[in-house]
């Protein structure tokens, strides 16, 4: 009957379908909108886009963890309406060190100090351009907040599903469509049982045609031919080969490790939420090899006045009290015969964290996401252009030669010698 | 005329069977044979996937703890470096440590230091592994020797110690302080502090192996006990009796540096100094001497006395080679006054003064040496130590402090010592920081920090000053000595203040560049060095001719010379028939301070290349006239003492001598230095000769030599020439290979098979001067310590197996004149033939490790491509794709692959001697960047690729080129002479590209034919790569050696074809 086969065809692409959607599903949290507010004309003349992107990088990676740029109050002040308070000849030397001017004697910084439960201001010894930069941003900036604040108000709270394509979207399409191809398949059935009949009920059929329609289909007997009985072994040895193999290959690659923490830190708040900057705690990411695991005294620039009561934060307390380090569990593990560099990658080249770290910024639990394989890395060297090399003097000499010789097509990591065993294994 | 020949043994110059069996293979031994077939085989197979699919199915939970509060100034994996300073033994270096993690892990020279210019010895490089051996006591411990588990139980413990000594030495009279010297300006006022407390105390300095001799006749000669400075950069003529001014005497790294400036050749200096030396035993300065003249101990005072009345009359020396040597160097001497140096190490105060005589005769006082600014860095007083042993022993000694010293195993009177300590003093204490000989008998340790976990000062040189900082917090519950006295002697301020207090009365006022003392201080401890020294005196020790001129009335040479030659000639008389004992020390040893230190003892001497223990040096002669052959254990009688040691044949010791090195066989140093060799010290002594006997006790004990190791069979490497040779031709001694072809004859680079390698970046790649290698070997220590490289032991060194990345292989190779005596078989029989060779031969230090060849024979034949080339001209060694076939070794035309036999870092067999890659505590040494390689794979030298790589991620992080200098490998960086200079052959203006005259050639494409071809050209005449004529092209090429010899050395040689 055909009937029959069809509706195994179509169950297998059902099934087929049906995975395919639900394992998009997943993958569909998609990009977040990201709210980018483009300021209207406020009180204040825009600094120069230079001096403006260097005060903006500056406040983003060094302030935001602790000042907000309106009025409101985080772990230190709010920036609005700062210089009526301030002149900038105060402001710089206490960002340098807030600690010697409190130390001079001065009234205000005492008073702020105490008012803040002496919380000490991180020190940053930026260049007196950093500082007119940063000064310039937050002056600018500071006044466009009311503009920006209106905006945001709604916004804010929504965070995750404010825009794309749900998941929960996903689902209902695909449900529809199950259902859809069911009323099809019960459609079909119906017509070959109507027209078989029909078929039967004719008198000038001949033999061969009858057989036709009337032939019995027997499934059993398919699973005796030898063929079939062959192909059946090949594809168990090949399945059982590859799961062997792939087990094998796959040990020690802990893609998907998400142990839990012996303190449940969510990245989702403070790097989604807040948005601190990755460097702000992982200090040697720009620096060094590691990229360090903050220290706890790190947690306390803040944690000392936000959420001291939780009995999360509580742990980080008991251990400074104990003089106990916290021991976390190390999710990123690269065997001791591999050599990596943080600096190099971030630095240097300017990676973005999530490029290997994938958006830790959304994962409550972090997650290994990369497989941190021989292979990812290599592939990574083969398929990444140079991009940092202009403009960086070291690279002359190796952007020289490589317009000699492959003209203008971009200088892959490759091709500068990323592959060779001696750059990761010494 | 004779070819040169090289020989690096006398296995080699006898073609002994066993040696050129060896010489055959790259591995001394066959591989096991495998009895199991082919089942076996599969069962092993089968069993080990599964083992391993099993293992590591579970993956480990691994931590990562932060700390609690991060210091500021410290980030993980990002290296600090501390200013400070080193001192053991005479042995100076201002030094940079490397931390990593605040944990110490690698000692590199300082350049600011106007004394040790940036070099360190193979001792201050090993020193940092001291820090990590586990020997260290924990904490104070009474004579039992307990002390308590608990680190709050060991302060209580110290407590109660403090108390119990104090009131013990209250109620002690005739306390006597015992050390070394201390260079420290700081501890020493400690000590007076200590004095003034407990007015009965003295303090006595003495030195295992003092300048006593030095002092003496300085203070007759010049009315003051000091040892003079030298300056060995601006002697044109040196004479050197028995003075290892390169290795052990007095300050070696200062004057190896010195030494090495004056013996550079390039286009512009074509000049060098001359050297010559008289002594017994060949010493790593006789090595490098021009002029090399075999003496025994009982002529040497009789040669000194002959030079003099040479240089002030005229005299006839017994020995007719000896006078014709005495005679040529007398005569250079008088035409070079005040630009030469004569020196001895003799330890009698009457062949000193003579060479003060000598010196004054040729004005060399303060031109090279400076009498006016002397030297502290050996102080020890032989008489006062002598008179405290003879106290001790009359009882007449209530209470002594050990205070570094370990006279009980380093004094020639030890065991009298030992004795009456045991008997008559009542109070005995240590600052020892681990067991050894003294510590162990005495009623309390209270054992010193470590040098890197303390407070300290030095001033090695009047006028000089460093500053020693932590490093390291105290690993136990030790205490610097300096406090420990301080807190005797009732003072309570730490010793950070009180080198500060020090330093703001002396030495701040010394300067005028700082105002507040804090910043003079911030600055000195950054710098590490601080030097008073007036630009007058400067002038006056660089302007030679100057200082003659102006006179220098106060420091008028007055003492009694016929006394002294008086003295002389009833000490030594030539005419002995027995053996003559000659005691010298080891470059890596010297006194055994370090004994329990396996880096060092595994550092094969730069002469005999033996480890692992001392021998008897005999020279062949004697060997024969003995019937005595390598190995043979032979027991040295002599004085009532005699010790049993091993036969080592050395050639270029004198006849009748028997040199037996100091520092070996301690009783109590730990595991490493327990009992390797026999102790020496008590045939020490001031003057005169020691006459010993040696009997055959027909036991045989096997050397651990490197020397005959990784032989490469004779081909010619070494290429060398005479200074007038070179001056004539700057080709001179330089071997070109021609290959014939249908053609004519081409160098070898012009034809080949290999396409290859265009390096568009860098192209690293070192030069070493073989003039300026004097075979020190720290280079051997710098890169066991910056690679991880383990220790093998005694045992694997016999079997050729060590692991150094690299050697300094050291040729013996003779003048013309005896070699065409050897070719015309002026000579009976094989064994005349090879004393006549050995007598007193020619030596040559050539450096040897990856040459990092672009044609690598060890690259092709890699089945599994473990070895590979970059693109920065290095060749690669990838360990975790190593499957340890060893073609590669077999491959290596320079045999410098070492193959991984064990898993030194886990195999408990190597626990005692490897302890650097074993114990918890040895590990915090190794260099967290470097892999510590598995069993059964190869490795060699990378080139440092570890600091090219962090080099040139800093280049890029500033957005620059890398600069040069900036990158140096841990070899280069550490060479007291500047004779491995690393760096970029594509900077056209580093200082290797110049050495070598590197040329580059741009060959602009033909019509329609690709791209411009560019080639860089060494176009240095002395520059040459090993091996030239198998065209491997290797990264790495050498200088010509050249002599400061008046005979040629290739007499008419056929020219040099190819130039």
């Amino acid at each position: 009957m055909f009937a029959n086969r069809i509706t195994i065809y179509q169950k297998l692409l059902f099934v087929l379908l049906f995975g395919l959607f639900t394992s998009y599903g997943v993958h569909a949290q998609d990009s977040l909108a990201t709210a980018t507010t483009d300021n209207a004309d406020g009180g204040l003349a825009k600094p120069s886009d230079e001096v403006y992107n260097t005060g903006k990088t500056l406040w983003e990676q060094n302030c935001t963890s602790c000042h907000n740029i309106n009025a409101e109050k985080k772990v230190g002040p709010g920036m609005k309406g700062i210089f009526e308070r301030r002149d900038r000849a105060w402001l710089k030397p206490w960002i340098v060190n807030s600690q010697a001017v409190i130390a001079s004697g001065d009234a205000y910084a005492n008073k702020l100090y105490n008012e803040y439960n002496q919380t000490v201001m991180t020190s940053f010894a930026f260049k007196d351009e950093e500082l007119d930069a940063l000064l310039d941003f937050i002056a600018y900036e500071s006044e466009q907040e009311a503009v920006v604040v209106t905006d945001t108000d709604g916004g804010n709270t929504v965070a995750g599903d404010s825009g794309g394509i749900s998941s929960n979207y996903f689902n209902l399409l695909l449900g529809v469509l199950v259902f859809v191809l069911i009323l099809i398949l019960a459609v079909l059935f119906l017509m070959v049982t109507i027209l078989n009949r029909f078929l039967n009920q004719k008198e000038d059929l001949n033999e061969a045609d009858k057989e036709i329609v009337n032939q019995k289909f027997n499934p059993f007997s398919i699973f005796q031919s030898r063929a079939f009985l062959g192909g059946v072994a090949l594809i168990f040895v090949l399945v059982v080969a590859k799961t062997g193999l792939d087990g094998l290959i796959g040990v020690g690659i802990q893609q998907g490790y998400a142990p839990t923490q012996p303190i449940a830190f969510s990245h989702k708040l403070h790097a989604g939420m807040y948005e601190i900057d990755c460097g702000y705690c992982h200090t040697g990411v720009y620096k060094g090899k590691s990229a360090t695991i903050p220290s706890a005294n790190i947690c306390m620039n803040c944690h000392n006045q936000v959420k001291v009561g939780s009995p999360e934060i509580q742990k980080i307390y008991k251990a400074i009290e104990n003089d106990k380090p916290i021991e976390w569990i190390r999710i990123h593990n690269l065997p001791d015969l591999a050599y990596f560099n943080h600096s190099q990658h971030t630095n240097v080249a300017g990676l973005e964290c999530t490029q290997c770290h994938g958006e830790v910024e959304k994962m409550e639990v972090v997650a290994q996401r990369a497989p941190l394989t021989m292979g990812w890395c290599i592939n990574c060297h083969r398929q990444s252009a140079v991009d940092h090399a202009e403009g960086n003097e070291y690279y002359d000499r190796l952007l020289e030669y490589h317009e000699g010789t492959k003209g203008k097509a971009p200088m892959t990591v490759e091709q500068i010698g990323g592959l060779e065993c001696s750059k990761c294994h010494y | 005329m004779a070819e040169n020949r090289y020989w690096k043994g006398i296995e080699e110059y006898t073609n002994n069977t066993e040696f050129v069996k060896n010489a055959e293979r790259e591995f001394s031994e066959g591989m096991p044979e495998l009895s199991n077939n082919r089942r076996d085989f599969l069962k092993l197979m089968g069993f080990s996937i599964a083992a391993a699919s099993l293992a590591a199915c579970e993956a480990p939970i691994k931590k990562a703890i932060p700390y609690l509060n991060k210091p500021e100034e410290l980030d993980p994996s990002i290296p600090n470096y501390y200013a400070s300073t080193y001192y053991q033994g005479g042995d100076y270096a201002s030094i940079l440590v490397k931390t990593r993690e605040a944990r110490p892990i690698k000692i590199e020279g300082n350049k600011l230091s106007k004394i040790s210019m940036g070099g360190t010895s193979s001792k201050a490089q090993a020193s940092v592994l001291d820090l990590y051996d586990d020997n260290r006591y924990r904490g104070f411990v009474r004579k039992d020797g307990k002390f308590a588990d608990s680190s709050e139980e060991r302060i209580k413990q110290n407590e109660a110690i403090d108390k119990e000594i104090m009131s013990k030495l209250g109620s002690s009279r005739n306390i006597r302080i015992v050390s070394p010297t201390i260079i420290s300006p700081s501890t020493k006022k400690a000590i007076e502090d200590f004095k003034a407390k407990y007015t009965s105390a003295e303090h006595i300095m003495y030195d295992a192996l003092s300048a006593d001799a030095i002092l003496q006749a300085s203070k007759e000669s010049f009315g003051k006990a000091m040892i003079p400075t030298y300056n060995f950069k601006d002697a044109k003529i040196i004479v050197s009796f028995g003075a290892d001014f390169l290795g052990t005497w007095i300050s070696p790294t200062e004057f190896s540096r010195q030494y090495a400036q004056n013996r550079k050749l390039s286009k512009e200096n074509r000049e060098m100094s001359r050297h010559y030396q008289f002594e017994s035993h060949l010493s790593l300065a006789g090595a490098n001497a021009d002029y090399r003249t075999p003496i025994t101990p009982s002529q040497e005072g009789l040669v000194v006395a002959s030079l003099y009345k040479k240089i002030t009359g005229s005299d006839k020396f017994a020995d007719a080679n000896i006078d014709k040597m005495l005679d040529k160097a007398a005569k250079e001497l008088k035409a070079n006054k005040g630009k030469s140096l004569v020196i001895s190490a003799s330890r009698d105060k009457s062949v000193q003064l003579i060479i003060n005589a000598i010196n004054d005769a040729l004005n060399n006082h303060n031109s090279t040496v400076n009498i006016s600014k002397p030297s502290y860095v050996l102080q020890g007083n032989d008489q006062a130590m002598n008179k405290f042993i003879a106290d001790a022993k009359g009882g007449s000694v209530d209470a002594v402090i050990f205070y570094g010293a370990n006279p009980v195993y380093d004094h020639p009177k030890g065991a009298e010592l030992k004795a009456a300590l045991s008997k008559g003093v009542k109070l005995k204490i240590s600052f020892a920081d681990k067991p050894d000989e003294t510590a162990t008998l005495c009623d309390y340790v209270c054992p010193d920090s470590h040098y890197l976990e303390s407070w300290n000062d030095a001033e090695p040189r009047q006028g000089h000053y460093s500053l020693a900082q932590p490093t390291i917090t105290p690993l136990f519950d030790t205490r610097q000595a300096q406090e420990s006295l301080l807190t005797w002697a009732g003072v309570n301020t730490s010793f950070y203040d009180y080198i500060r207090q020090y330093w703001q009365k002396n030495t701040f006022s010394a300067q005028k560049e700082y105002a507040s003392f804090d910043d003079f201080w911030r600055i000195s401890l950054y710098n590490g060095v601080f030097d008073t020294t007036s630009p007058k005196l400067v002038a006056a020790a660089e302007e030679g001719e100057e200082t003659e001129t102006a006179g220098t009335a106060s420091t008028s040479f007055s003492g009694n010379v016929n006394a002294a030659m008086t003295a002389i000639t009833k000490t030594y008389k030539a005419t002995s028939s027995k053996v003559e004992l000659v005691l010298y020390q080891k470059v890596a040893i010297g006194a055994g301070v370090q004994a329990n230190n396996p880096w060092l003892q595994e550092m094969p001497d730069p002469i005999s290349k033996a480890c692992w223990g001392n021998y008897v040096a005999v020279s062949q002669k004697l060997a024969d006239e003995m019937s005595l052959s390598q190995n043979d254990v032979v027991k040295v009688e002599g004085k009532g003492y005699s010790v049993e040691l091993p036969i080592l044949v050395q050639p270029g010791q004198a006849q009748k001598t028997a040199g037996i090195a100091l520092g070996y066989g301690r009783e109590v140093a730990g595991k490493v230095g327990d009992k390797v060799g026999a102790n020496a010290f008590p045939w020490l002594k001031e003057s005169g000769v020691t006459e010993v006997t040696l009997t055959k006790t027909g036991k045989q004990e096997p050397i651990a030599q490197t020397q005959t190791h990784h032989t490469i069979m004779g081909r010619s490497i070494i290429q060398e020439a005479t200074l007038n040779e070179y001056k004539k031709d700057e080709y001179a001694g330089r071997v070109i290979p021609m290959i014939e072809t249908y053609t004519g004859a081409r160098r070898p680079k012009d034809i080949t098979l290999w396409k290859g390698h265009y390096y568009p970046n860098h192209s690293w790649g070192m030069v070493i001067d073989l003039n300026s290698c004097i075979g020190c070997g720290a280079c051997t220590i710098a890169c066991q310590v910056e690679n991880n490289v383990p220790v093998v032991g005694k045992k694997e060194v016999i079997n050729s197996r060590e692991m150094h990345w690299i050697r300094i292989d050291r040729y013996y190779s003779n003048s013309q004149e005896v070699q065409d005596k050897v070719a015309n078989r002026e000579l009976d029989g094989t064994s005349v033939e090879l004393e006549t060779a050995a007598e007193n031969p020619e030596v040559t230090f050539l450096p040897m490790m990856c040459q990092h060849c672009n044609n690598a024979p060890c690259e092709t034949v890699c089945p599994v491509l473990a070895t590979t080339h970059s693109t920065e001209g290095l060749n690669q060694m990838t360990y975790n794709r190593c499957i340890g076939t060893r073609y590669c070794a077999n491959n290596c035309p320079y045999k410098v692959r070492r193959f991984n036999w064990f898993h030194y870092a886990e195999d408990t067999r190597f626990t005692d001697v490897n302890y650097t890659q074993t114990t918890d505590l040895g590990k915090m040494v190794l260099n967290p960047d470097v892999t510590v390689r598995s069993r059964g794979v190869m490795e060699k030298c990378t080139m440092c690729v570890q600091r090219i790589q962090s080099g040139k991620l800093e280049a890029k992080k500033e957005k620059r080129h890398v600069k040069d200098g900036e990158i140096q490998t841990a070899c280069a960086q550490v060479c007291p002479t500047e004779a491995i200079i690393f760096g970029d052959m594509r900077d056209m203006d580093s200082k290797i590209s110049k050495t070598i005259g590197l040329k580059k050639e741009v060959e602009e494409p033909k019509e329609g034919e690709g791209k411009a071809k560019t080639t860089f050209t060494m176009t240095e005449p002395r520059a040459y790569h090993i091996l030239e004529e198998i065209n491997v092209q290797p990264q790495i090429s050498y200088l010509t050696k050249i002599r400061n010899k008046d005979e040629a050395k290739h007499a008419h040689k056929k020219g040099n074809a190819a130039h």
